[in-house]
C-alpha cells in the first residue's frame, strides 16, 4: 500500500451558480431574515445611537448583497470585517460588539457569536518573547468569533520605543490580513486617543474597514435608558420621581467622570439601595407596589443634589 | 506498509475540514488538544515528541489546525498525530488520538526471532526505519 500525507486537501465546495437571468429575493433569504431580526432587536433595545444603527444596517446590507453576488458567481473577495468603535465611556461599545457578532454570525461570516474581550494586559507580555504567544493565544480563543480589544490605544506607547505593544499589533495585523483568518477584530476606545493610535500604524488604519463613532447620549436618551433598565429589573419611577431623575441626569452629566449609561446604572443601583433602606425602616407591611416603586425621595437622596445646591 | 495507528486509521485519510470537525468535537468535550510527532513507528513507542504545549481554553479548532500545519512543515516526513486528553477524574487518559501526517514511504516492520532456552523462540518487531539514526529515517521522496 502506498503511504502519503494523512490529510487530504479539502474538496472545494461545489455551489451551483445561478443563471444570469435569475432573480434573487434579498428579503426572502433565510440568513438575511435572521440578520434583519437581530437588527430589529437592536433597534428596539438600544436607545439613541442613531449613527451606529445606520452603520450597522449598512454593513448588514452590504453583506447580504455580497451573498447574493456570490450566488451569481460574481467576484467574491472576502470582506474586511475589522472595525474600530470610538466613543465615550458607557456609550454601548461592548454591547454593540455583542450584537455585531450576533449579526455577522447570522449572516454566516462568523462561525460563532462569541466575543472575546481583551485589553493590553491580555496581549502584551512582560519580557522578550512573551508577547507573541500571549497575543496568539488571545487570537486562538477568539477564533471564529470577535476579538474585542478594549482601550486599544494602550497597545501603542509612543514614549517607549521598545514597548512590546508594537509586537502585539504586528501579530494582530498578520492575523487580520491572513486568508485563513476567521475572526473579526474590533478596536475600541475613546475617539481622540484612538485617532492617534490608528494613525501611529499606517497598516492598521487601512485594514480597519469600518470606523463607527458612538455619540454621547442626550439627557432624554439617558432618562429613557434609566427607565428601560428599571423596567428590565421590575422597578419603576412614581410620577414625582421621573422629573427628579431628569434633573439628576442634568446635574450628573455636567459633573466629571460621567460615563453615560454606566453612570445611570450606578445611580439606579443607589436609588434601589435607598428604596430598600426606606422600606426596611418603615413600620408595617409593604405591598407589591411599594416594592417596585422608586419615589422622589429615593432619587433626591443622591449626593449629586447636595453638591448642586 | 501502511501504518494503522490511532482512531480512524481504517478510514480514508481525513480532509482538513474533517480534522477540524474532530478537533471541535474534542474541544467541545473539554479535552485539551496537543500535537505530537515521531519518526519511530514502533507500536510500543507511546511517548512521542510534543509539538509546543497542549492547547487549553480553546473553543474553535483554528489554532490547532495552524499548529498542525506548522508541525507538518517543520517535520514533513514524520508521523504527526493529534491527541485529546480527558482530564476528568476517573478517566484521566487520552480520549482521542489520530494521525494527521505520515511519511511518504513506510518500509514496515521486521519480525526478529531470537533463540531462547530449550528451543523457545522469542519474537520482536523492529521498524526498518529505525535502523537509521533519528532524524535520518525517512528521506524526502
Amino acid at each position: 500500500m502506498t503511504g502519503g500525507f494523512a490529510m487530504r486537501p479539502a474538496e472545494p465546495a461545489v455551489e451551483e451558480v445561478l443563471d444570469a437571468a435569475a432573480l434573487v429575493d434579498l428579503n426572502a433569504d433565510e440568513t438575511s431574515l435572521r440578520a434583519r431580526a437581530v437588527l430589529a432587536e437592536f433597534d428596539r433595545d438600544m436607545v439613541g445611537l442613531a449613527g451606529v444603527k445606520r452603520r450597522l444596517a449598512e454593513i448588514a446590507a452590504l453583506l447580504v448583497v455580497r451573498r447574493a453576488r456570490a450566488r451569481f458567481g460574481l467576484s467574491d473577495r472576502k470582506p474586511s470585517l475589522h472595525m474600530s468603535f470610538t466613543g465615550g465611556p458607557g456609550t454601548g461599545k461592548t454591547t454593540v460588539a455583542l450584537r455585531m457578532a450576533e449579526m455577522l454570525h447570522a449572516l454566516g461570516y462568523l462561525r460563532t457569536q462569541r466575543v472575546v474581550v481583551v485589553t493590553r494586559d491580555d496581549l502584551v507580555g512582560q519580557f522578550i518573547g512573551h508577547t507573541a504567544p500571549k497575543t496568539k493565544e488571545a487570537i486562538a480563543r477568539a477564533a471564529g468569533g470577535v476579538l474585542f480589544i478594549d482601550e486599544a490605544y494602550y497597545l501603542h506607547r509612543p514614549e517607549n520605543e521598545r514597548d512590546y505593544g508594537q509586537e502585539a499589533v504586528e501579530i494582530l495585523l498578520q492575523e487580520m490580513e491572513s486568508e485563513r483568518g476567521s475572526l473579526a477584530v474590533i478596536f475600541a476606545g475613546y475617539a481622540d486617543r484612538m485617532e492617534a493610535f490608528l494613525s501611529s500604524n499606517p497598516g492598521l488604519s487601512s485594514r480597519v474597514a469600518h470606523h463607527i463613532h458612538f455619540d454621547d447620549y442626550t439627557h432624554d436618551e439617558l432618562v429613557r435608558i434609566g427607565e428601560l433598565m428599571l423596567a428590565r429589573d421590575d422597578y419603576r419611577f412614581d410620577p414625582d420621581a421621573r422629573p427628579a431623575f431628569r434633573s439628576y441626569v442634568e446635574l450628573r452629566t455636567a459633573m466629571p467622570r460621567f460615563a453615560n449609561a454606566r453612570s445611570i446604572r450606578n445611580a439606579l443601583e443607589r436609588c434601589r439601595l435607598r428604596q430598600a433602606t426606606r422600606l426596611a425602616a418603615a413600620p408595617g407591611p409593604v405591598s407589591r407596589a411599594d416594592l417596585i416603586t422608586l419615589t422622589e425621595a429615593d432619587v433626591r437622596g443622591s449626593s449629586v443634589f447636595a453638591r448642586g445646591s | 506498509m501502511y501504518l494503522r495507528h490511532g482512531t480512524f486509521s481504517y478510514l480514508p485519510e481525513l480532509t482538513e475540514d474533517e480534522v477540524a470537525a474532530q478537533i471541535r468535537y474534542a474541544l467541545g468535550n473539554g479535552w485539551p488538544v496537543s500535537i505530537e510527532y515521531t519518526d519511530d513507528p514502533h507500536p510500543r513507542n507511546v511517548y512521542w515528541e510534543l509539538w509546543g504545549l497542549p492547547m487549553f481554553d480553546l473553543a474553535e479548532p483554528d489554532a490547532v489546525l495552524r499548529e498542525i500545519l506548522d508541525c507538518r512543515a517543520a517535520f514533513p516526513q514524520y508521523y504527526v498525530r493529534v491527541l485529546a486528553y480527558d482530564a476528568r477524574l476517573g478517566r484521566q487518559t487520552t480520549a482521542l488520538s489520530f494521525l494527521v501526517q505520515r511519511p511518504s514511504r513506510e518500509p514496515g516492520f521486521r519480525l526478529a526471532r531470537t533463540e531462547a532456552h530449550d528451543r523457545v523462540q522469542r519474537y520482536a518487531v523492529q521498524p526498518y526505519a529505525t535502523q537509521a539514526p533519528p532524524g535520518a529515517r525517512y528521506e524526502a521522496p
